[in-house]
């Protein structure tokens, strides 16, 4: 068995996946906030992104023209072999998926500006890594669209303020966002650590599905309050106005300095993509988020 | 909330019509701009000479597309919208110029752009954000294409197209503006978001 295969065509498996067909608690959701939804206008809107997820899956297209860019987590399991093996196979599944589904080029250099043209570059895809016990490993793959990426943010609250000094750093975040990153949106929050870290987590807390609040009651608490807040805005599908603002928040944190507070919210698309699969030492494969697909 | 379908090119008196939350449907020649297009158009306009297209009565699609070339022939892949207030700077002037009565894109536009739909007699159809296959299958054929040089996002695209849409009416020929209504009300509920979150200013 090759292993670098066996990873590499994981690899472009979970990334057609992930942009042909949202997961199935995405598509819940947004049937839910179609029917709820009062807002004549905002309706229409959500229809139009339901028939557009219906016609990407009949004819195989990416569902949204910007299919981000490719970010890797992987849960290495301590006995795995050739860790030090794994990039390569992974960013030949990110050529090839470029090439083959078509993607969108979407890496450029910050200094020439210019696009590779196959959506890999300088730490892109970004690999997040993360070790487990066992050998087997997990790979996911998000592709992120810029439209939502742009109006993500990391702040430095007043740690006298507290959860209520993140409350309206969330709420100020959205309002300020409107229309920009494609709402209905999902929210990754993350409170702590320090400005990396709160960054870091926000945007992993997008991974989670949306019908799984935190296990934490507390914290699954604060994830409805704010959830109910964002949709209290009135900004609605794609900024038209309406109650369909968030799809749903999730929350993460660390402990903090005493004399800092970092927070961040990561903002995604209704076009949440992403797909997960576990590969064992004997290169079986099983899909964990696709599961029908294959 | 009325439904219209639209045949290009379409009369000032037939776009004066629409008002804000209608919703329209385009059938006959779409052209996509964006901000290099928008640009070199009106320095066409200010040098006399003539743009590749003849605009009046036509709709200009915010969006830079997905295309594949299948033989000598184009096809447009994923055709979603983009940001239009980039071109907001462009627009009051590119409308006044060039008689277009439909502006397409996602996110809105402003002040300026809204004063001059209602002078000359245009509207905004905001298409949903991401529904690029939505998009794509309205448009029938790639009838050319042009300004090329400036790479394929930002060249001027001239499709056909069926029952291209739905697009929701956000800015009419009447001042009327969601997007501005939107943001207003949207600064009202923070207040009430803030009660309700128990938060001060
Ligand atoms: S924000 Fe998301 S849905 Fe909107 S255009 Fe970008 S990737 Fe697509």
């Amino acid at each position: 068995m090759d292993m670098a295969k066996v990873i590499e065509d994981v690899a472009f498996n979970i990334l057609k996946q992930a942009v042909i067909y949202l997961p199935e608690d995405v598509k819940q959701a947004l049937k839910k906030a179609y029917a709820e939804e009062t807002s004549e206008t905002g309706r229409t809107q959500l229809k139009a992104i339901l028939d557009n997820i219906e016609l990407a899956e009949k004819y195989q297209a990416p569902v949204c023209q910007d299919t981000g860019t490719i970010i890797f987590y992987v849960k290495a399991g301590a006995e795995a072999k050739n860790l030090d093996k794994l990039e390569e196979p992974l960013i030949k599944a990110v050529r090839r998926a470029t090439k083959e589904i078509p993607l969108r080029p979407n890496a450029v250099d910050p200094f020439t500006q210019k696009n590779s043209g196959d959506n890999t570059g300088r730490f892109i895809p970004y690999l997040n890594w993360e070790i487990a016990s066992g050998e087997s490993i997990e790979l996911t793959v998000m592709t992120k669209g810029g439209g939502s990426e742009n109006v993500c943010l990391t702040g430095m609250l007043v740690p006298g303020e507290g959860i209520n000094g993140l409350k309206k750093f969330v709420i100020d975040a959205v309002i300020k966002a409107g229309a920009q990153p494609c709402p209905p949106t999902i929210l990754g929050v993350a409170m702590g650590g320090g400005s990396d870290i709160a960054i870091k987590l926000a945007k992993k807390a997008l991974l989670r599905p949306l019908n799984e609040p935190n296990p934490n009651p507390e914290i699954a608490k604060l994830e409805k309050e704010i959830f109910e807040a964002a949709n209290m805005t009135g900004i609605g599908p794609m900024g038209l106005g309406g109650k369909t603002t968030v799809l749903g928040v999730h929350i993460d944190y660390a402990y903090r300095h005493p004399a800092s507070f970092p927070a961040a919210v990561a903002f995604n698309c209704w076009a949440a993509r992403r797909a997960s699969a576990q590969i064992d030492a004997d290169g079986n494969v099983e899909y964990l988020t696709h599961k029908m697909r294959w | 909330m009325a439904v219209y379908k639209l045949k290009t090119p379409i009369s000032e008196e037939e776009i004066r019509k629409v008002k804000v939350n209608d919703v329209i449907y385009i059938t006959g020649t779409i052209v996509t701009a964006r901000d290099q297009a928008h640009r070199r158009a009106l320095e066409y306009f200010k040098q006399g000479k003539a743009l590749p297209i003849n605009l009046e009565g036509l709709a200009v699609f915010h969006c830079g597309p997905v295309v594949s070339k299948e033989g000598d022939k184009w096809v447009a892949v994923a055709a979603g919208p983009t940001t239009s207030t980039r071109m907001d700077i462009f627009e009051d002037e590119f409308i006044k110029n060039f008689k277009v009565r439909v502006v397409i894109g996602k996110g809105g536009m402003g002040k300026k752009t809204t004063d001059a739909m209602a002078k000359y007699g245009a509207v905004y159809g905001a298409f949903t954000g991401g529904a690029a296959i939505l998009a794509a299958k309205a448009i029938k054929s790639v009838k050319s294409v042009e300004w090329l040089d400036l790479g394929t996002p930002e060249a001027l695209w001239i499709f056909e197209v069926e029952d291209f849409g739905p697009l929701a009416v956000a800015i009419d020929s009447h001042g009327n503006n969601i997007f501005l209504d939107v943001a207003k009300k949207v600064e009202e509920n923070k207040q009430k978001i803030y009660q309700k979150l128990g938060l001060t200013q």
